[in-house]
């Protein structure tokens, strides 16, 4: 099935750390995970939502009665014509268009939609995804997706309910799947303090991919603490808003451990 | 940085601006001599600059590899009282402003006082120029319309080719006379006027290696008296480099260079001609002395790397020449815009690129110095390698170099009806502006203010700032009833102020033509000697006229907010939106906020706004392009403001794109400080839709944070920046690598620095949008690294 709109609150240009080269981001609105960290908590409700004041940057519509919401539904027409405008930086750099959240999978119709048009007009696609969705889902629109950034998170799945609101069950058999179908996966491993980076998750995350094939490169995401002014201004409870950012020479070292995989690891996207 | 290298820079860095009175005072006695008065205006300039050279002082800093200053020591810099005289209020400015001083003292104020001033008084070009052109022109250049720039300065904006590499000044005396003796006096009428203007430049070219022999003997007896063995060496090597250049064509890496000094030298003291000279393709024209030089044993790749870095030394010692009147005041730079060309094309259309051309990247990084300007020409031909050196230099926030399309410079020379070759062999100078190297006169007129012309049109003519009608009555605006309406009347507006500009332009041509040839320039630039014609009366073999547009952004989004809020959201009435701008948003906040926040702007590639740029870019062509000069070229545009933004904006109200009155307006065809929200590549797309081919130059601005440039990964992305632009037909782009201090403003005005994106951990975020704690951070990081 296709759906000509779809609900995001942002489109982000010259995006340059999800996925290879010069990308545009389009931000789907709705989540079905609640993580504690989560960067962009106004990604999390699939609805428009209000808040008291906006950044400089979350309306960037000439509306000024739509001053103070953030995310607006939009027509496929919409979305492909912002998209579109950065082909000669995408066909430079061997880039495309990433389509991030939220959950972009929670609206497999609309997103579906859009793939297919990037593929007619040859443009790259990634799809930024938590992996919490049916697999049927997935087999829609594997074909027509070049890239997938793929979250892994949390391997025990107690923990993984406690920080992120879900089971992760789903989202490791559709992981499996994925990857014994071609070579489509980029993961994405957030570095949160105490919660993902723990001793133990860190080796099961490692005995976890060692075991799936295909993983074309690993990043791994500093937690990082730009989005406290967004809960603030939302009002929302920041529940980690006392960790400390790992540090450059931390990184380092996690990577030279990931490196082991003998697959390309990066730090940021 | 050896030791001499790193004390001469330090020395430079460290010489105080002064004025100085020896170019001034043997100018006057020369004139006061009675000698001028019995030859004709080219022989009596180019013997002045003969009286200049024969009798300047000398000076050999301590440890330098090339001799030669426009003053008596580093940074004591001359005036040009037949062009501008400088009054006692002009050096109490200059003397006492606390930024771009020159310090004068006793000596040299009396001097320039009481025999220089007198004397010029009357005299000077400027006064000539203030009298000569129309009341509508005075009007329009106190209203702030358009600025002037040849009321100080005399035409230069040129650029030397190889020539000089090929040729000593005794094989140019030659041509000088072989092109006297083909004169035709039976069938040409101009054969006399041609006779004298090639005596002229003989002249100038004699007195050139009169001042290198004088030097080359001053240098054999500081060899005399040396103590230290090695120095003394250096010195009689110098002393018979300066024997042999510039005479006769240099052959050597050492004499390529201080031949290229003198030259400089000889240009600059003859007039201070805009954007001083500049030796051009520099890594084309020194290469094959360098790798001859090193075969041979002659060099070693140090030596020529501390020779470089000597000769960079020598530039940074001359401060642009210091202004008089209101630019005294404003005037804040003491860069002459000698603009270093590094890659681009060969002749042939190959890439160019070589070993010298990483030696000068080398030179430019290790010497930070502001002076001279360097910038990169990058073809689609160039490799990725010569694109990434420069940014690794760029990165550590030193402004330098500037990036150019050599492609789109081409097709821009080429239109213009250049030849390909003379095309491929041209680049860019001063901040922007495209030319054929050593064969074209390509000169600025002036700034024009477009946004100032749309006040004049809401003003129905008046300007608010002179309270004087100096503009058509186009109709009241309230009365338009459509935006193409209110766009016919900004139309006529400014055709009208090109015209009056115009006129100005070719009265001025004329009198430079007529009062103030330059012999020793028209040496240098073809076809001026086989013309038997001045650089400044159309002996160039190419001759442009540039008016300068400045605020494209500001126009576009005043026009747009026009259409926008007008007539097609009809949010205000015409009426109010001009009650808020006579009231300059005061107790309109929410007005303002819709004005600069919620209306299309130019960056966001949004072709609401974007289309409106390029409607007024083909008015202005219009207006201007192909309209003939007196020099047998024609005048074009360009679209570069220098710092004249500031200027302009000072003299304009409130704008209806929210800008508050006496604001800056936005600069070159950069957007709106603070109107870009979509980033980089939307401002790139907005910027391209425009026709560069069609211009001599535009000026793009990006600002990064050095941290985004920190990983290699940051610098591939902005080097595909760069080449999408360039594949878009680009002119120029240039990064501003912010610094601590404007990342604070940022964090105190966010709606100016929307656009600002900087490198968190692992990721990359607009600057405005983290919070407080990580722009702390970030600018702590900023204080480290910058």
């Amino acid at each position: 099935m296709m759906q000509n709109t779809g609900y995001i609150f942002d489109i982000k240009k010259y995006s340059v750390n999800d996925g290879p080269g010069i990308r545009t981001t389009v931000f789907f609105k709705g989540c079905p995970l609640n993580c504690w960290w989560c960067h962009n908590p106004e990604s999390q409700r699939g609805e428009p939502e209000k808040v008291d004041q906006c950044t400089f940057r979350w309306n960037l519509s000439n509306d000024y009665s739509k001053r103070n919401s953030i995310g607006s539904q939009v027509l496929v027409e919409e979305v492909m014509k912002e998209v579109e405008k950065d082909l000669p930086f995408y066909e430079e750099s061997n880039g495309g268009v990433t389509f991030s959240g939220g959950e972009p999978m929670l609206q497999v119709d609309f997103l579906h939609s859009l793939l297919l048009e990037c593929k007619k007009k040859d443009i790259q696609t990634a799809i930024d995804t938590t992996g919490f969705t049916s697999i049927n889902d997935f087999e829609k629109i594997y074909d027509i997706t070049d890239i997938f950034l793929y979250d892994l998170k949390l391997i025990d799945d107690k923990l993984h309910y406690k920080y992120c609101g879900v089971s992760n069950k789903m989202i490791h058999e559709n992981l499996k799947m994925l990857s014994s179908q071609g070579e489509k996966i980029i993961l994405r491993l957030p570095i949160i303090p105490t919660i993902t980076d723990t001793e133990q998750n860190i080796f099961e995350t490692m005995s976890f991919i060692s075991a799936l094939k295909n993983i074309q490169e690993i990043d791994l995401l500093p937690y990082h603490q730009s989005a406290k002014s967004k809960y603030e201004r939302m009002q929302k409870e920041n529940k980690v808003a006392e960790l400390i950012p790992p540090t450059k020479e931390y990184m380092n070292e996690l990577r030279n451990k990931f490196l082991q995989l003998d697959i390309p690891v990066k730090i940021g996207g | 940085m050896n030791e001499r290298i790193k004390k001469l820079r330090q020395q430079s860095i460290d010489a105080v601006p002064t004025m100085s009175h020896e170019r001034a005072h043997l100018l006057t006695e020369f004139y006061k001599s009675g000698e001028p008065q019995k030859h004709s205006v080219p022989v009596a300039r180019a013997l002045a600059f003969k009286y200049i050279l024969e009798r300047k002082e000398l000076c050999v800093n301590d440890g330098e590899l090339f001799v030669g200053e426009k003053g008596p020591a580093p940074k004591a810099t001359p005036t040009y009282p037949e062009l501008c005289v400088h009054s006692e209020q002009d050096l109490e400015i200059l003397h006492n402003r606390e930024k771009v001083w020159f310090k004068s003292d006793e000596e040299t104020r009396q001097i320039m006082l009481k025999e220089v001033a007198p004397f010029w008084k009357g005299k000077s070009i400027r006064e000539k120029i203030l009298d000569e052109v129309d009341q509508r022109w005075r009007d329009a250049y106190n209203a702030g319309i358009f600025t002037e720039f040849m009321e100080q300065r005399a035409p230069g904006h040129t650029v030397g080719d190889d020539k000089i590499f090929r040729k000593g000044m005794l094989d140019f005396k030659k041509e000088i006379q072989d092109a006297i003796n083909s004169l035709d006096f039976y069938n040409d009428p101009e054969a006399f006027t041609k006779r004298e203007q090639l005596q002229a430049m003989e002249i100038a070219a004699n007195a050139l290696i009169v001042y290198a022999q004088r030097y080359s003997k001053k240098l054999l007896e500081l060899a005399a008296k040396e103590k230290n063995i090695e120095r003394k060496n250096e010195l009689e090597t110098m002393a018979g480099i300066c024997s042999r250049v510039p005479a006769n064509a240099p052959k050597t890496f050492w004499e390529a260079l201080q031949y290229y000094w003198f030259v400089h030298l000889g240009v600059t003291t003859e007039l201070n001609t805009w954007d001083s000279f500049n030796p051009g393709r520099l890594d084309q024209h020194l290469y094959p002395f360098f790798k001859r030089d090193i075969e041979s044993g002659l060099l070693t790749e140090e030596q020529a790397h501390e020779l470089l870095q000597s000769f960079w030394i020598k530039f940074n010692n001359q401060p642009a020449p210091p202004k008089v009147g209101v630019t005294a005041q404003e005037s804040n730079t003491y860069t002459d815009f000698c603009l270093i060309n590094i890659g681009g094309l060969t002749e042939k259309g190959e890439d160019a690129s070589n070993e010298m051309s990483y030696m000068l990247l080398d030179t430019i990084e290790e010497m930070r110095l502001l002076q001279p300007s360097s910038m990169v020409q990058v073809s689609k031909k160039n490799p990725d390698r010569l694109l990434r050196r420069a940014l690794n230099i760029i990165k550590t926030g030193y402004g330098q170099p500037s990036i150019f399309n050599t492609d789109a410079i081409i097709q821009e020379l080429t239109r213009q009806g250049k030849s390909i070759i003379d095309a491929r062999c041209g680049g860019a100078s001063g901040c922007v502006e495209a030319g054929a190297f050593g064969k074209e006169a390509y000169i600025l007129t002036g700034y024009f203010n477009i946004p100032k012309i749309l006040e004049i049109t809401l003003n129905n003519g008046f300007d608010p700032f002179t309270q004087k009608q100096i503009g058509l009555k186009t109709g009241d605006p309230n009365s338009f009833t459509s935006f193409d309406e209110l766009y016919d009347a900004f139309e006529k507006q400014f055709n009208h102020f090109i015209d009056i500009k115009i006129k100005g332009s070719i009265i001025i041509e004329r009198i430079y033509a007529q009062y103030m040839p330059s012999p020793f320039l028209s040496i240098l630039i073809d076809d001026c000697i086989k013309k038997g014609k001045d650089y400044n009366a159309g002996g160039a073999r190419y001759n442009s006229s540039y008016i300068q547009g400045v605020g494209l952004g500001t126009i576009t989004d005043s026009l747009s907010s026009i259409k926008f809020n007008v007539f097609d959201k009809k949010n205000f009435t015409m009426k109010q939106m001009l009650e808020i701008l006579e009231k300059n948003f005061e107790n309109k906040k929410e007005e303002q906020e819709k004005l600069l926040f919620f209306t299309p702007k130019y960056g966001n590639d949004d072709d609401y706004a974007d289309d409106l740029t390029c409607r007024v870019f083909e008015t202005y062509f219009k207006a201007v392009d192909g309209k003939p000069n007196t020099r047998g070229g024609h005048f074009r545009i360009n679209l570069l403001p220098t710092t004249c933004h500031v200027y302009f904006g000072s003299v304009l109200g409130a704008t209806p794109d929210g800008r508050f009155a006496n604001e800056p307006v936005s600069e070159g065809i950069s957007p709106v400080q603070g109107a870009d929200v979509h980033g980089p590549t939307s401002v790139i797309k907005s910027a391209s839709k425009i026709d560069h081919l069609r211009t001599g130059g535009t000026l793009l601005n990006q600002k990064f944070t050095p941290n985004f440039l920190e990983t290699d990964e940051g610098i591939e992305k902005v080097l595909q920046l760069i080449r999408t632009y360039f594949k878009l037909d680009g002119h120029h782009i240039q990064f501003n690598v912010v610094n601590a201090e404007t990342l604070r403003e940022a964090q105190k005005h966010p709606e100016k620095y929307r656009d600002l994106i900087v490198r968190v951990a692992g990721y990359s975020d607009y600057f405005v949008d983290l919070g407080e704690y990580l722009q702390n951070e970030i600018i702590k990081r900023t204080e480290h690294t910058g």
